[in-house]
């Protein structure tokens, strides 16, 4: 057979196999997304708090997650979650038949990851906002919830911009890794295909390249982003 | 008037004051929650202890351990042999890449662009299963010997994956010297040559200490994924001793093994960058 037939959508080539996998990663990717960052924005607030007990559990957790190989965290997770469901069903007297779906395992998984490592980037932004900020706007009356969402935040969002940006290329490289666990991402798809035409190179180099089209991809929209934050500075 | 005279000693002295009571600090949300998320990490390290100290079964251990140890092994010679070759593989890439010419720019960029684009996954899979599809050509040239080992192409692609990391590394910290350091080196009349080793190295290597520990963390981290194609290091021996057992502490071992040694190697790191930093701190 050759390359076009084996690419190709339908019942000979395995195109739409692949395509349901760059659907899987993308999906987990853009799922991952917004947890990651609500986790991240509050164990940040919670590293700055006056608190010293928020700011030593804070610490713990992104010592944690960001000590271990994101491949153990996923597996943990996985297991962990898998086996604790099984032993909480069994002393409630169901079935133990449960299975955790491994989308929402490497979801947990990955957005853990991401939201320690996120943290550090919004702990440093926030670090960057000088105080005079939070006095302008207590004194102009502003409450303090007030204060952080209408003064602080939008200043914060805009420094974390581009430690974020980073951090997502770094989430989409690793979805790769849910493959391990079961989920039809684009590697193991790829590697399916690889296994049963027996063309290793072809299909492992086309993951290689959808990676690739897919961080561009990423590239191209965070570029539109920041222009889209600079339009202030701009207009001056 | 002098200002020594103007103190005028008080006719008595103020007697000791006790030290002001500390107001007891009021139950707030913040306060709940901190103690309540304490109490949480407090939870799970003492289950966790109590769950490997009553499932602690000595054969197990005495099977397992030296398995994990050679993992222990496994990973810290792979990582250790592909930074060193990553490394001294990415001084020409980071020369390229800072030089003029447009050819070498260009395909200096692209090496690094593939190889930070993509997972380290995919590179590992496309040179360990994908060059299998060149047996007959890998064969010709004697190179087969070498990329029939899940080892060798592990430590190939890591070599290849770090050398385009740290090429960056070495880029920025050279970039992070100002231009006035070369330019009153040549001012001097000091050649290029010197001018780099001797001016240009020694500053940039205090900038790319830190992200260079940050590189060997991610390695050690990343190294992980070689379980995948059958390399057993600490990873891969957990993998072997959980479907044998089915018993989840195999993961926990492994997880505390992770945390000490990079929290070693961070360690390490502070105290590295204290030390080589310590002319700079006023």
């Amino acid at each position: 057979m050759d390359v076009w037939t084996l690419i190709s959508f339908g019942d000979q080539g395995w195109g739409d196999e692949i395509a349901w996998g760059v659907l899987v990663t993308v999906s987990l990717a853009l799922a991952t997304l917004p947890l990651g960052l609500a986790l991240g924005f509050f164990i940040a607030l919670a590293k700055q708090s006056r608190e010293p007990t928020l700011r030593i559990s804070a610490e713990i957790y992104t010592t944690i997650f960001r000590g271990l190989p994101e491949l153990l965290t996923l597996f943990i997770i996985f297991f962990g979650l898998q086996i604790g469901i099984q032993q909480i069903a069994r002393a409630m007297g169901f079935s133990s038949g449960i299975e955790i779906n491994a989308f929402v395992a490497g979801m947990i998984a990955l957005g853990i990851v991401f939201s320690s490592y996120a943290s550090e980037v919004f702990l440093s932004a926030f670090r960057a906002i000088p105080k005079g900020q939070y006095e302008g706007g207590y004194a102009v009356g502003l409450p303090h919830g007030k204060v952080m969402r209408l003064v602080v935040l939008p200043q914060v969002i805009k420094i974390a911009l581009p430690g974020l940006t980073n951090l997502w290329m770094i989430l989409l490289k690793d979805t790769a890794l849910v493959s391990a666990i079961g989920l039809s991402d684009i590697v193991r798809q790829t590697g399916i295909a690889a296994r049963v035409t027996k063309e290793a190179f072809l299909f492992y180099g086309i993951a290689f390249i959808l990676f690739l089209v897919l961080a561009l991809l990423s590239s191209i929209v965070i570029n539109r982003i920041e222009k889209y934050g600079e339009r202030a500075e701009q207009a001056r | 008037m002098n200002h020594a005279q103007a103190y005028v000693a008080p006719a008595e002295l103020i007697p000791e004051q006790p030290a002001p009571e500390i107001a007891g600090k009021p139950w707030n949300a913040t306060r709940a929650w901190g103690y309540g998320l304490i109490l949480f990490w407090i939870v799970v390290v003492v289950a966790l202890a109590a769950w490997l100290i009553t499932g602690y079964d000595p054969a197990k251990i005495e099977r397992y351990a030296p398995r994990y140890w050679n993992g222990l092994l496994t990973t810290l010679t792979l990582v250790s042999i592909s930074i060193v070759l990553g490394a001294i593989l990415s001084l020409p890439i980071a020369y390229a890449r800072m030089s003029d010419n447009r050819l070498l720019n260009g395909i200096s960029y692209s090496y690094v662009y593939l190889f930070r684009g993509t997972p380290l996954l995919a590179q590992l899979f496309l040179i360990y299963y994908g060059l299998g599809s060149f047996r007959e050509q890998l064969e010709a040239v004697g190179l087969w010997l070498f990329f029939r080992d899940a080892w060798n192409c592990a430590l190939f692609a890591f070599t290849l994956n770090t050398a385009a990391y740290q090429a960056e590394i070495v880029r920025g910290a050279v970039r992070s010297v100002p231009n006035g350091q070369w330019e009153g080196a040549a001012a001097l009349g000091i050649n290029r040559l010197q001018t780099f080793r001797k001016i240009i190295a020694p500053q940039a290597m205090i900038v790319a200490l830190r992200p260079y520990g940050n590189e060997i963390i991610l390695m050690i981290k990343g190294s992980a994924i070689v379980a995948l194609i059958t390399v057993f290091d600490l990873m891969g021996e957990t993998r072997r001793a959980f479907s044998r057992t089915f018993d989840f502490q195999t993961y926990i071992y492994a997880a505390i093994f992770y945390l000490i040694i990079v929290e070693i190697l961070r360690n390490i790191w502070n105290w590295l960058e204290k030390r080589l930093t310590r002319h700079l701190v006023r």
